[in-house]
């Protein structure tokens, strides 16, 4: 039998899914700018008491807490919001909106937070001094601060003590043809509000419902242009 | 003269045994075979992580053949109870070495030391 890819092997035998799975790389092969991954969040599915996706995240980050919420990490929160002119009010998971121009990549003064080709902004925390810069930039909140020693990481989340972490759209999973562990969570144990998949690619699902349906990102009128769509606030 | 010539060898013979005691002595690894011969691991294995290190976080780049997470899991040890223990526990691999080489390396303050946890699911 010849070697099919993962993405050959879907096409081949026509199947459409729910959520569409990334393609995965080759070993050895670079990110690159043909892909630009990004999330559609449906408010309307996300339940104000469910956080589902916020444990799916500890769990496969390894990210456990000291009981200080203000300071303990976080890469996905749920923020529950209300109109108080209508009384309206919707539950939305705010993670990091990979943006395409982000903030705290222009401010981080070492270079350490970076976009990848893809469109995934990471930390590299082996050049990370802590000076948090990023984190006053960043408008979305989204980054997180190691204030002690870790133990018990991941071994696909290296965290240490002195350096600013968020959520990486769980890249490490990507690269593997796999969906982020939020959405994953979301799908098989809630109602799955979230999809994920390729910008860029306009036959994947996530592209098509951007283009047919009203959707928007959260302080549009910042012009960082996220990855990060909502529908439904 | 002779006597001398004795003392020599004698100290230098001592000097060696005392040297040969004190090596590190290493857990062995679980895996047929390293990724390179010891002498070059033993030599090189700072600069081939480091870089991989950035290939791999910066431009995606997985699969290289050096990579911390595959020397945490197969010179990891495991206790009597089951439990993995860390690889800069002192005695163990990493840090058997690194103690005996006055090194401390700064890769454990953030990489994980011990091969995946299995993932306790919060909410199900
Ligand atoms: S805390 Fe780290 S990533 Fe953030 S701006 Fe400073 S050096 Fe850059």
């Amino acid at each position: 039998m010849t070697d099919l890819s993962r993405r050959q092997v879907i096409l081949a035998s026509g199947a459409i899914l729910i959520a569409t799975p990334a393609a995965a790389r080759q070993a050895g092969q670079p990110a690159t700018s043909s892909q630009r991954w990004g999330l559609l969040i449906d408010t309307a599915k996300c339940g104000a008491e469910c956080t589902i996706c916020v444990d799916a995240c500890k769990a496969e980050m390894g990210l456990g807490g000291h009981d200080r919420p203000r300071t303990d990490a976080q890469y996905i929160r749920k923020v529950n919001v209300r109109d108080p002119a209508s009384g309206a009010a919707h539950s939305v998971p705010v993670m990091c909106q990979h943006c395409a121009k982000p903030a705290c990549v222009d401010v981080c003064p070492t270079g350490a937070s970076m976009k990848r080709a893809d469109g995934i902004v990471l930390v590299d925390r082996h050049i990370c001094i802590g000076c948090r810069y990023c984190m006053m930039a960043c408008p979305y909140k989204a980054r997180s601060f190691a204030h002690e020693e870790q133990t018990g990481q991941q071994p696909h989340l290296p965290r240490g003590k002195g350096t600013v972490e968020g959520c990486t759209l769980c890249v490490h999973r990507i690269d593997e043809g796999k969906m982020p562990a939020c959405v994953e969570a979301c799908a098989s144990r809630a109602k799955g509000a979230m999809l994920f998949g390729d910008l860029n690619d306009q036959s994947s699902e996530i592209a098509q419902r951007v283009a047919r349906e009203a959707t928007t990102r959260i302080r549009a009128d910042l012009g960082l242009e996220p990855a990060v769509r909502y529908q439904g606030i | 003269m002779l006597a001398r010539l004795l003392l020599g060898l004698l100290l230098m013979v001592s000097a060696a045994a005392a040297i040969a005691a004190e090596l590190p002595q290493l857990p062995k690894a679980r895996g047929e075979a390293c990724i390179d011969s010891p002498a070059t691991m033993r030599r090189d294995h700072p600069d081939m992580l480091k870089h991989q290190r950035d290939d791999t976080l910066r431009l995606g780049i997985r699969g290289a053949k050096a990579s911390l997470k595959e020397c945490v899991s197969c010179h990891s040890t495991q206790a009597a109870d089951g439990h993995a223990v860390p690889v800069n526990d002192p005695g163990q691999f990493c840090q058997s070495c690194h103690a005996y080489a006055a090194v401390k390396p700064d890769c454990f303050e953030c990489h994980a030391t011990t091969p995946k946890a299995p993932m306790k699911e919060a909410a199900r």
